[in-house]
């Protein structure tokens, strides 16, 4: 059954908010029950009015949603039963810490004794049990974010929605409640959709990750998926670091493409992605940790001059110039065995086909 | 750097041996001084054109010099009267009042004693003007008593003398016993007469009115005030100069443009009349009466309210009732138990603002209150114009000052002055 599968389904779905503009092109998306969802993208791309509109706040333009198998455009917000952590957390400041989370229970009827047990069980799983008496304001931006969580889930939603939870804190901070939400994700089984501009964040915690931008959704995909085989050249850019180099495809042998770089004139293979056909013009897209340095025995064989090296520890990370782009980077292992390299020396570099992708090329 | 050792006790030294604070101190006079100075035309300004002035209006409330210091033989022979005798005094008191009136009459100064004792007891005044009378006549060598009661019988009228007795101190209590609708008699102080009686009625009056109309602001500016925070800016801003339109228009006109709307014969009545809602005998009465002055004050106070309370609504976060409304409240409770909550400072600013503007307003009422819409505050403004009892003006003027004082500690302690946003 549909309904058993899937806890929020978008069905070309459209948004606009002055007739002229399209903020949300024909969204659609299945959301399965438990998944931890991530939509992705860079500020203005729409994720944050996909939430909007399956939270109640923002009317569809066009289309349905459909909460467990339930069309929702016409139901209120709050009788949708969707539970919500807010960019600034929206702590009410004059309730304390406990009232906040007592307010989704009184509205709903609960019993004193009731509330005041769920109350205590929710403090008690965001690590805060002594904080009940407390204000908002008395409490650290960490604290503010583990109560608003709380009250988020104390009511038992089947679905919270997230939106940029973590934007306010700082990074130490940031990573330890990711963790912390995953956690109360995996424990609770609650299906979460999650809203950040953080693609790091998105990598950590989500099951699946929505890339936004422009209204439209560029790839949905597993995270490793998203890292490994990016289907187009934002989604390649956006997540992670990338090495791009211009090129023409020469010629096309079933999944492989001969491309000839720009410049240098030298061809290289990489994986048919999205390069059109023979003649057509191409991005070729490396992760900077899959180029290898010094040796012979990769399928693509390059030099490259080294223009930068910063020391990171427990990498190097090399800028070079390669055909004609200068932001050519590799990350060299800090081991034993890596290769020394100097400024302004030519070096030969190699990569596997398999770890080049031929992608459209981007309009910038 | 011996002096910074860990093992030091006693106050830190600087590296010269100078103890800390005093270097430090000696380091921000400058800045203290040059402070000072920029604030000095200021606070000369306000010395002399408000507080100095001010203070001097409220010391009148008790001083009472001018009994003592123009009758002084007679205040001293006074004291040897039983003021509870129910007769006159005696004849070394009449003695010491004839030799004090001749010098004041010499400097003139006998009427302004008479117009003093009479906000005590009416009729003392024409008593001490018709004085050229019984003292033109008095033969010296007589005893002066008979001469004085022969010639104007009501100085043998003991509460005349009781009058004199009673005020006869530096200071006194009577302007504001009056002021309370209270006086002091030979029995002791009680309440005056039921007739005589007006500053306690107008005293309510005022408070009562004052409520209502911070009442009515509240009701009308809360509803502005949110659709102000929550337009857009663009739209809100032009709404913004219709609520600050008032505040460029002079208080005179928009009085006067409420006389017009509300008369008898004015716009809203002869509308009424005309539509049949009326009959041209039953025309309402809008004005010289507590309605118009509520109307019109509450026209005129309404931006008082709306100013702060937007600002404070500004600061509410949409996100607070999109959060209440996710948990599962409706609209309404939204509203009520996060929003509301957190519009109360400003509803307090607005409330103590509007309250103590209404308290002590003037103009208003005056033109539109006619005799039963007027405050206390018209009560001390002829006081100081038409009856010249600036003593009584004063003591009103001092318990006005005192009330709001008294509402302003109340407020603090209900509502906390810290919760209070003016912007």
């Amino acid at each position: 059954m549909e309904r058993d599968d899937y806890i929020v389904r978008f069905e070309n779905v459209q948004k606009s908010y002055d007739g002229e503009i399209l903020v949300v092109k024909n969204f659609n998306i299945d959301i399965e029950r438990g998944e931890f969802l991530t939509m992705l993208g860079p500020s203005g791309s729409g994720k944050t009015t996909c939430l909007m509109m399956l939270a109640g706040f923002e009317p569809a333009t066009h289309g349905e949603i459909y909460l467990n198998g339930q069309p929702i455009n016409n139901v209120p917000p709050h009788k949708r039963g969707i539970g919500m952590v807010f960019q600034n957390y929206a702590l009410f400041p004059h309730m304390t810490v406990a009232e906040n989370l007592a307010f989704p229970l009184k509205v709903r009827g609960l019993s004193r004794a009731d509330c005041d047990a769920k109350v205590k069980r929710a403090l008690e799983m965001v690590r805060l049990p002594q904080m009940g008496g407390r204000r908002p304001a008395q409490l650290s931006g960490g604290q503010q974010q583990r109560v608003a969580v709380a009250r988020a889930l104390v009511f038992e939603p089947e679905l919270v929605l997230m939106d940029e939870p973590l934007g306010a804190l700082d990074k130490n901070l940031r990573e330890e409640m990711q963790f912390e939400i995953k956690h109360i994700h995996e424990t609770l089984g609650v299906s979460v959709v999650y809203v950040t501009h953080d693609q790091s964040e998105a990598l950590t915690m989500s099951n699946r990750i929505a890339v936004f931008d422009d209204g439209i959704v560029q790839q949905l995909a597993a995270p490793e998926v998203l890292y490994e085989q990016p289907e187009n050249a934002f989604v390649a850019s956006f997540i992670g670091e990338n090495n791009r180099l211009m090129g023409t495809v020469t010629a096309l042998n079933g999944s492989t493409a001969q491309v000839k770089l720009d410049g240098g004139g030298e061809t290289v293979g990489a994986l048919a992605i999205k390069c059109g056909g023979v003649g057509e013009r191409t991005q070729l897209s490396i992760r900077p940790e899959r180029v290898v340095i010094g040796q012979d025995d990769a399928d693509n064989k390059l030099s490259g001059k080294v223009v930068e090296l910063i020391y990171l520890g427990d990498h190097i990370r090399c800028r070079m110039q390669v055909g004609t782009s200068e932001e050519f980077v590799v990350k060299v292992p800090n081991s034993h065995a890596h290769a020394a390299l100097k400024v302004g020396e030519v070096t030969p570099i190699g990569w596997a086909t398999d770890d080049c992708r031929a992608l459209d090329v981007l309009e910038a | 750097m011996s002096t910074m050792t860990d093992n030091q006790s006693g106050p830190m030294l600087a590296a010269d041996g100078t103890p800390l604070k005093v270097s430090l101190a000696r380091a921000l006079r400058r800045q203290k001084i040059r402070a000072f100075l920029l604030i000095v035309p200021l606070l000369a300004f306000i010395l002399i054109s408000f507080i100095a002035p001010i203070g001097d209006m409220l010391f009148r409330s008790v001083e009472n010099g001018i009994v003592p210091e123009t009758m002084p033989r007679t205040v001293v022979a006074l004291e040897d009267w039983d003021e509870t005798s129910g007769e006159a005094p005696s004849e070394a008191v009449f003695a010491a009042f004839y030799e004090d009136m001749k010098v004041a009459m010499e400097e003139k100064t006998h009427t302004k004693l008479g117009s003093r004792l009479n906000y005590d007891t009416a009729g003392i005044a024409s008593l001490f003007r018709k004085l050229r009378k019984p003292m033109g006549n008095i033969d010296e060598t007589q005893p002066i008593k008979p001469q004085f009661i022969d010639a104007e019988e009501d100085w043998g009228d003991p509460e005349v003398w009781q009058t004199i007795k009673r005020l006869s101190g530096y200071y006194t209590s009577s302007y504001f016993l009056s002021a309370v609708d209270m006086e002091s008699t030979h029995d002791g102080i009680q309440m005056k007469d039921d007739f005589e009686r007006i500053y306690l009625t107008l005293l309510w009056r005022t408070m009562v009115l004052s409520v209502a109309i911070t009442v009515s602001c509240i009701l009308l500016g809360y509803p502005i005030a949110f659709l102000l925070a929550n337009l857009p800016l663009r739209t809100s801003n032009i709404l913004m100069i219709l609520v600050l339109l008032p505040f460029w228009t002079s208080l005179l006109v928009r009085t006067s443009s409420w006389i017009v709307l509300l008369q008898q014969e004015g716009v809203i009545n002869d509308t009424l009349v005309s539509l049949g809602i009326l009959d041209d005998q039953g025309r309402l009465e809008l004005m010289y009466n507590q309605v118009g002055t509520i109307v019109a004050m509450t026209h005129i106070l309404l931006p008082f309210m709306i100013l702060p309370l937007y600002s404070v609504m500004k600061t509410i976060s949409p996100s607070y009732v999109r959060a209440a409304k996710s948990l599962g409240a409706n609209d309404w409770t939204a509203f009520w138990k996060v929003y509301f909550p957190n519009s109360v400072p400003g509803i307090g600013a607005g409330a103590v603002l509007v309250f103590i503007l209404a308290i002590g307003y003037y103009i208003t009422p005056e033109l539109v209150g006619g005799t039963s819409g007027i405050f206390i505050s018209n009560r001390i403004a002829y006081h100081i114009s038409s009856s010249l009892n600036w003593g009584l003006a004063a003591a009103l003027g001092v318990m006005l000052l005192a009330l709001i004082l008294v509402f302003y500690w109340l407020y603090d302690r209900i509502v906390g002055i810290d919760n209070v946003k003016l912007g």
